[in-house]
């Protein structure tokens, strides 16, 4: 049986041990807010925090997550007030909004460790993939969100 | 059933939907919003119930709290035509914009009430440009009939009554009554004269910057997608399909995966086999371990190297002439004539859109559901009816939000495949493809050769220009799923972007020849423009560069009288500095191109390092749409054109290899990240007058010939084929 705890919640899911946690996640809880873009980690659209961390959940086994803390978009906030969240609606920053969930979840974590990035902070970090090309509304949404942290 | 209750009852499916599946509602709106912005909603479909309280057209219900819905007919794939859309509709109806939600329109009803929406084919940057005067129309009557349904309810003439804000007020005596209390009255008004629809200069909410209404959603994670549809006893499918394009199915053996945990059944579908499972996981284990045997078909043992062959050799002729002023063939052979020629390549690229393939259906004994992104729900509808051979009526497609578009979500290869799994079970399945095999069964971007040629004057300016390219057919592979209406002469995709050449020149001649291979090809973000463009603005800039001229300062001469070609270039060399000197290793590119109505021009700054890394550091766009709907959206586009084309131009290429697709991920298949993204900055250049020209396209061609031509001033090389990552700019080695 694996354990997981996602947005504060205890499930217990009879899955294979190698299922990725993103299928876990979106199949079996039902919180489709994390997408499938890749499947290798390349695009970055189903990052999760696990234990706080900003993870890839399409290559990390849910025998891997089991017993650790993970939170999607869904429990980031429970009404789009986290920093990030509303930097990104001020910024407008989404358009087909795909991949976004994934961004932000991406900068929140990032922000927690870096509170004030430089463009090359945010350069060096933050490597989710966008065809939409949102990426200067992007920047500017991390750099406002930073700001919007710090009060 | 009322409009209220009808949004209740999407958001009810959605939870129960979840509920039943174990799974938490998070379909339900978010509290700390209500009413503090205008909003779309997270499943954007309509229920397809037809006329409800609080009606007043199809376009417009508006509930007793004012709340103002206005319905968009056109698929929201970031191009924001669920934000511009309504702004047409609310500008000509005087409500208050903060109350405004949107939602799609119905397809079912759209086909049961003879085309009340019109056509719902979302591409060719045609959104506002096909669907805006009808837009205004129906809003602008909605507010005649609020009106007279005022001036009735107040037994005055309709004359002495205005309608702002949301509300009716009796000019003589001040009274007011707002929207939502005489909706259902206004639905039953019928004038006697529909009234005038506003002039550009009377407008008070387009041309003026407007969040998304759909941002919220995309921000929480409510926004449905395609994949994102859950349904009670949903099932779910993984397709395997041919590597080689057009490959077959010989045989596959079911009985090797049918005892893996969830799997139900193996199907043959369109193109491939699918397993059907319990949870797409265990469907895609199923399906990559399931022996299958292929026909290859006639595309294998072909390679990318021998197609760039066949495309050189097919310039040889014969070739079918596209247009042809003055005789070029004549000035090209002329004795002083100064010849400069060179030939662009481009190869196959892929749509690659973020979100995968993928469809949901159910088939029920009297009717069939389709949850998906689509681009023509007319094509979604039309393709199920005859798969299945059921009548339209029955059929309702609940269009998602799209995961990107670009072009490939408007045929529904994924749908058909769906169709023949859901006709298999009687429980609602969703199909996904995984990366690898949206990847490799794409429908690409044409490969294509082309060869310019052109004669100078003494002057240094062109006397002759001739354009002769080798490329695939879009429309030959669409047909039966979307037939054009084709005239006599070439497809006009392949030539776009050639035969509208907007340069003085007095002997002009463009020629074509359509060379299919194996691989399927199909719209991709600006069409033909995507490789004309950077063909035909390469080439000028070579011209300049043979002429001595500076190439803005060439272009200017060659546009004369041409005043919106003109702003458009002016604006470019004042806000990129044109002038002004960049250190060595860095250069500056022009190109201007217009597609889809709409003239963009861009200035691309890029710095080449010793190593010959190429990074685009800053791009100035100017755009001439004429007029605009939403002018942060069209700065949006643009971004979204210039980096969508900057991948392309830098890094992306489909190569085939023994007739398979070579490229299956983003680690084969690079994309400009946040790094790599320039900085950005659009003006608009706008000539008014009669034009509406549309934006998600038009931002996509220049970028390519923009940063060659920058290439070309910082390092001195030209270079003719994309992607520029296979050519080696690196110095002193």
């Amino acid at each position: 049986m694996i354990v997981l705890t996602v947005n504060g919640a205890r499930h217990e899911l009879d899955i294979e041990p190698e299922t990725p946690l993103l299928w876990a996640l979106r199949d079996e809880i039902g919180l489709t807010g994390t997408k499938y873009g890749c499947g290798i980690a390349q695009c970055g659209a189903c990052t999760v925090h696990v234990d706080g961390q900003p993870v890839r959940s399409c290559s990390l086994s849910v025998d891997d997550a089991n017993g650790t803390q993970i939170t999607t978009i869904e429990g980031l906030s429970p009404d789009a007030s986290h920093p990030v969240q509303r930097a990104w609606i001020a910024e407008d920053v989404p358009q087909c909004g795909y991949c976004q969930t994934g961004q932000i979840m991406a900068a929140a974590a990032f922000l927690k460790a870096i509170p004030n990035p430089t463009d090359a902070d945010i350069d060096d970090n933050l490597t989710n993939i966008c065809r939409c090309g949102t990426y200067p509304r992007l920047r500017a949404a991390i750099h406002r969100a930073a700001a919007l942290a710090r009060g | 059933m009322g409009h209220i209750d009808t949004a209740l009852s999407r958001r009810t499916f959605l939870v129960a939907a979840m509920s039943a599946a174990g799974g938490l509602a998070i379909g339900v709106s978010i509290p700390g919003f209500a009413g503090a912005a205008p909003l779309a909603g997270g499943a954007p479909w309509n229920n397809d119930q037809g006329a409800g309280a609080g009606e007043v057209n199809a376009w417009i219900v508006i509930d007793p709290d004012d709340t103002v819905t206005i319905r968009c007919a056109k698929a929201e794939m970031g191009e924001g035509v669920l934000t511009s859309m309504p702004m047409i509709v609310a500008e000509e109806l005087g409500c208050d914009w903060t109350k405004v939600r949107s939602e799609y329109v119905s397809p079912n009803r759209n086909m049961r009430e003879k085309m009340v929406y019109q056509g719902m084919l979302t591409g060719g940057s045609s959104a506002v440009r096909a669907s805006r005067p009808y837009l205004q129309q129906a809003g602008a009557s909605a507010r005649a009939r609020l009106i007279q349904a005022a001036a009735t309810r107040w037994n005055v003439p309709a004359a002495e009554c205005e309608a702002a804000d949301s509300k009716v007020t009796h000019k003589p005596t001040g009274r007011t009554i707002n929207y939502g209390a005489l909706a259902n009255d206004a639905a039953k008004v019928t004038l006697a004269k529909e009234p005038d629809i506003k002039t550009p200069d009377q407008f008070t909410l387009m041309g003026k910057s407007q969040a998304r209404l759909d941002t919220k959603v995309k921000v929480t994670g409510e926004a449905v997608f395609g994949i994102d549809v859950r349904l009670p006893d949903m099932v779910y499918a993984a397709v395997v399909m041919c590597p080689v394009p057009g490959g077959q199915v010989k045989s596959f053996d079911a009985d090797a995966v049918r005892k893996m945990r969830g799997v139900i059944s193996v199907v043959p579908v369109p193109n491939g086999v699918a397993v059907v499972a319990d949870r797409f996981w265990r469907a895609k284990q199923a399906a990559l371990a399931l022996p299958v045997q292929w026909n290859p078909g006639a595309g294998a043992g072909t390679s990318s190297a021998q197609i760039r062959e066949d495309y050189r050799a097919a310039l040889k002729g014969p070739l079918e002439n596209a247009k042809s002023v003055g005789d070029a063939g004549k000035a090209l052979g002329a004795d002083k004539a100064r010849l400069v020629e060179a030939l662009y390549e481009v190869p196959y690229i892929a749509h690659a859109t973020m979100e995968p393939l993928n469809c949901t259906v159910h088939v029920q004994p009297d009717r069939v559901d389709i949850w998906m992104g689509t681009q023509a729900p007319e094509i979604t509808t039309g393709l199920t009816a005859k798969t299945l051979g059921v009548t339209p009526d029955k059929i309702f497609v609940h269009n998602c939000y799209l995961g990107g578009g670009f072009g490939r979500r408007a045929v529904n290869d994924e749908l058909l495949q769906a169709l023949a799994v859901a006709k298999t079970i009687s429980k609602p399945v969703k199909l996904i493809w995984t990366r690898e095999e949206d990847m490799r069964h794409d429908r690409y971007r044409p490969q294509a050769a082309i060869a310019l040629k052109a004669a100078l004057g003494p002057d240094g300016m062109p006397t002759a220009i001739q354009a002769q390219t080798a490329v695939g057919s879009i429309l030959k592979g669409l047909k039966g799923i979307l037939d054009f209406p084709m005239g006599p002469g070439v497809e006009p995709m392949a030539v776009e972007g050639l035969v509208n050449l907007p340069y003085a020149v007095p002997n002009l001649r463009v020629d074509a020849v359509l060379k299919d291979t194996h691989v399927p090809t199909m719209f991709w973000r600006s069409v033909g423009s995507s490789q004309n463009a950077f063909a035909v603005e390469s080439f000028i800039d070579e011209l300049a560069h043979a002429a001595g001229q500076d190439p803005y300062q060439f272009r200017r001469t060659l546009l004369a009288g041409k005043d919106d070609f003109l702003k458009v270039l002016d604006t470019l060399a004042e806000k990129s500095n044109w002038h002004e000197k960049l250190p060595p290793g860095k250069g500056r590119g022009i190109a201007i191109h217009e597609s889809f109505g709409t003239i963009v021009g861009q200035v691309a700054e890029v710095s080449v390092d010793a190593k010959g890394k190429v990074r685009c550091e800053r791009v100035v766009v100017a755009v001439d749409c004429g007029h605009v709907v939403n002018p942060r959206n069209v700065e949006m586009q643009m971004e979204s054109g210039v980096i969508y084309g900057l991948t392309a131009a830098l890094y992306d290429e489909i190569t085939v290899k023994d007739g398979a697709i070579e490229q299956g991920n983003f680690d084969s298949y690079q994309m400009v990240k946040l790094a790599d993204a320039p900085k950005i900055e659009t003006y608009l250049a706008l000539s008014g007058g009669s034009k509406w020209g549309g934006i998600g396209e038009p931002g996509t061609p220049p970028i390519a010939p923009a940063v060659a031509n920058a290439i070309f001033a910082a390092t001195g090389k030209r270079v003719r084929s994309l992607p520029f990552s296979n050519t080696d700019f690196s110095r002193g080695v």
